[in-house]
């Protein structure tokens, strides 16, 4: 079935993958010997190579960032609403590529890949991924495609992370960061969520220390609990108590320890879809490249200082009912983009969303977006 | 290093319309110096700090509350952050600008005397615009019994965001308590100049101040 033409949507869409033999060596001192991303892209890229814009992910997501794929008219990308002709981010002017990240369960290499010494998946020998290395990698990508500079890197927590590092690890190839819901560390909560969800799936015992493929199991237990834990962070009390209040699922109070109240539904089923098409290994990966990013480490703390080989503009967008990553930490990144006497635009959202804010259409925030990348001038070659 | 200028254009007709609606934005310019990094508190759309980069090239941040004024300033193409000046002045740091602009904003901040010292704390200079209350139209309207309401004071008294209105002889008083120099005033009316007498026939008053 074809989807209903949609005149803002990027459309059908098909996912590619690169292959890299040149080895890969990772800021924890392991090396790939050679390694592959999956990625998508919308939109043409430019004679002048200028256009290009490279959306990097959070947490659960992927490189399917826009549009759908044939006979998947479900499958929408996961910042369709931002993405495509006539969007914020709009592919009739830019160049618009999506990449799974390193360590990834969406194609690209990650621990369900085959460990070529051994033969066998990777599994809990995967090494540990940073986002520096995610950066990297996405840098040899654009090599690749022949991305000398990139327009703008964007992203959304962790994503914005992503952004923020391009800024440090290739100055020169970078003109714009976007960098949304963002904190330039994260803080001994952040961390501490980080760590139940890991016990949770450590702790399951289908887990098998990560080599669980071969065993016919998945530690479902554990990777839906830490979904669920996640996902209350991403949400405010306000739009969770707005969504579901106190609302009962049978009508009553069972005075049991079936399900009572919706939001127990609710948080459940967003487990259990998780579980069905994440990986428990990539999960602990991703939650410890959270943890370890701390560009402002080697710098005694200073982050104005780690910023000073910056060469890009900023936007930073933050808001104000998400408390995972609260307004104060955006402003900890803009105030030592002004400490480095950096380009920057701070917008402090006032969206009820929570964390996931960041995904949602808000007027201000998609016209703040939209307004940004109408005034990135393109340079042009005949 | 500061990169040479290049010679100045006549200006625009927009530049021209700008000045004739916002006199202010002239005296302001004028002491602005070329390339300057200035900082403006209540920034709205940008207008003035588009102005001061054109005229000038003088890069500039602005400070703003409100969300469609922050919007507007991302459309200009103007650094702005939002921010609520109340809060203080914390994200930037000691002398990192070379002049803090405040134009018609002073009368609607409740910490006065914080926002002053924090102006200049993080820049070289400061400039402070705001409507003049001892204006003889004003004075008047208080002797006839009623709160003034004006061009330059566009309000009810139980509608107005105006929470600190001063006369220019109040303003330089809080200056002598704070220690702030005034280096340079212009008392506006209808886009001119008053000398004769500012405090009564200005309706808008532009100070240029420093540390002492």
């Amino acid at each position: 079935m074809n989807a209903p033409h949609d005149p803002g949507s990027v459309g059908t869409v098909v996912a590619q993958t690169a292959r890299f033999d040149e080895p890969i060596r990772l800021l924890g001192g392991a090396q790939l010997p050679a390694f592959e991303l999956a990625y998508e892209t919308y939109g043409e890229l430019n004679a002048a190579r200028s256009n290009a814009v490279l959306v990097c992910h959070a947490l659960n997501a992927s490189h399917h960032v826009a549009g759908r794929y044939a006979g998947e008219p479900d499958n929408v990308g996961w910042w369709d609403n931002m993405i495509g002709p006539g969007k914020p981010l709009d592919t009739r002017r830019f160049f618009v590529v999506g990449v799974n990240n390193l360590g990834g369960c969406h194609g690209s290499t990650g621990p369900m890949s085959v460990n070529p010494t051994t033969g066998r998946p990777w599994g809990g020998d995967f090494p540990v991924v940073t986002v520096e290395d995610w950066v990297d990698a996405q840098a040899r990508l654009a090599d690749r495609l022949g991305i000398e500079r990139f327009a703008a890197v964007m992203g959304g927590s962790l994503g914005a992370m992503q952004a923020l590092q391009w800024t440090l690890s290739y100055p020169e190839r970078i003109r714009h960061a976007l960098v949304i819901a963002a904190a330039p560390k994260l803080s001994a909560q952040n961390i501490a969520f980080n760590d139940v969800a890991r016990q949770a799936i450590t702790t399951d015992p289908d887990f098998h220390g990560g080599h669980y493929y071969g065993k016919g199991v998945v530690p479902v237990r554990g990777l839906r609990i830490a979904r669920m834990i996640g996902h209350i962070t991403y949400l405010s009390d306000e739009a969770m108590m707005g969504k579901f209040g106190r609302a009962l699922r049978r009508g009553a109070l069972g005075f049991d320890f079936e399900i009572d109240f919706e939001v127990e539904s609710y948080l459940r089923h967003q487990g259990d879809k998780f579980s069905t098409y994440f990986d428990a290994n990539t999960y602990l990966r991703i939650t410890k490249a959270l943890d370890y990013f701390d560009p402002a480490a080697g710098y005694g703390g200073d982050l104005g200082a780690a910023l000073a080989r910056a060469k890009a503009a900023f936007l930073v967008v933050s808001f104000k009912s998400d408390w995972r990553f609260a307004p104060a930490r955006s402003r900890e990144i803009v105030k030592a983009l002004l400490d480095a006497k950096k380009i920057v635009s701070y917008l402090e959202i006032d969206a009820p969303g929570g964390h996931d804010a960041f995904l949602m259409d808000d007027a201000r925030y998609f016209g703040a977006m939209r307004s940004y990348f109408e005034n990135i001038k393109l340079e042009t070659r005949e | 290093m500061k990169i040479p200028l290049p010679p100045r254009p006549a200006m625009t007709e927009h530049e021209q319309a700008l000045l004739a609606a916002r006199p202010e934005f002239a005296a302001i310019a004028r002491w602005v110096t070329p390339g300057a990094r200035v900082l403006d508190l209540g920034c709205g759309n940008g207008a003035l700090l588009k102005f001061l980069w054109e005229a000038h090239q003088a890069p500039g941040y602005g400070v703003e509350i409100d969300d469609a004024e922050v919007l507007a300033c991302v459309k200009n193409d103007i650094n702005v952050v939002q921010l609520d000046l109340e809060s203080g002045l914390s994200l930037f740091r000691d002398g990192s600008f070379d002049t803090v602009l405040l134009s018609e904003t002073l009368q609607t901040i409740h910490r006065v005397e914080q926002l002053m010292h924090e102006m200049l704390r993080v820049g070289r200079e400061a400039i402070v615009v705001f409507p003049n209350f001892g204006h003889w139209a004003a004075r008047l309207q208080v002797l006839m019994g009623r709160m003034p309401v004006s061009a330059a004071l566009p309000y009810e008294w139980y509608n107005t965001p105006n929470v600190h209105l001063c006369t220019m002889a109040d303003f330089e008083d809080l200056c002598r308590k704070l220690g702030i120099r005034i280096r340079e005033r212009v008392a506006l009316h209808h886009s001119r100049p008053v000398s004769f007498l500012p405090n009564l026939f200005g309706s808008l008053a532009v100070y240029r101040c420093a540390a002492s």
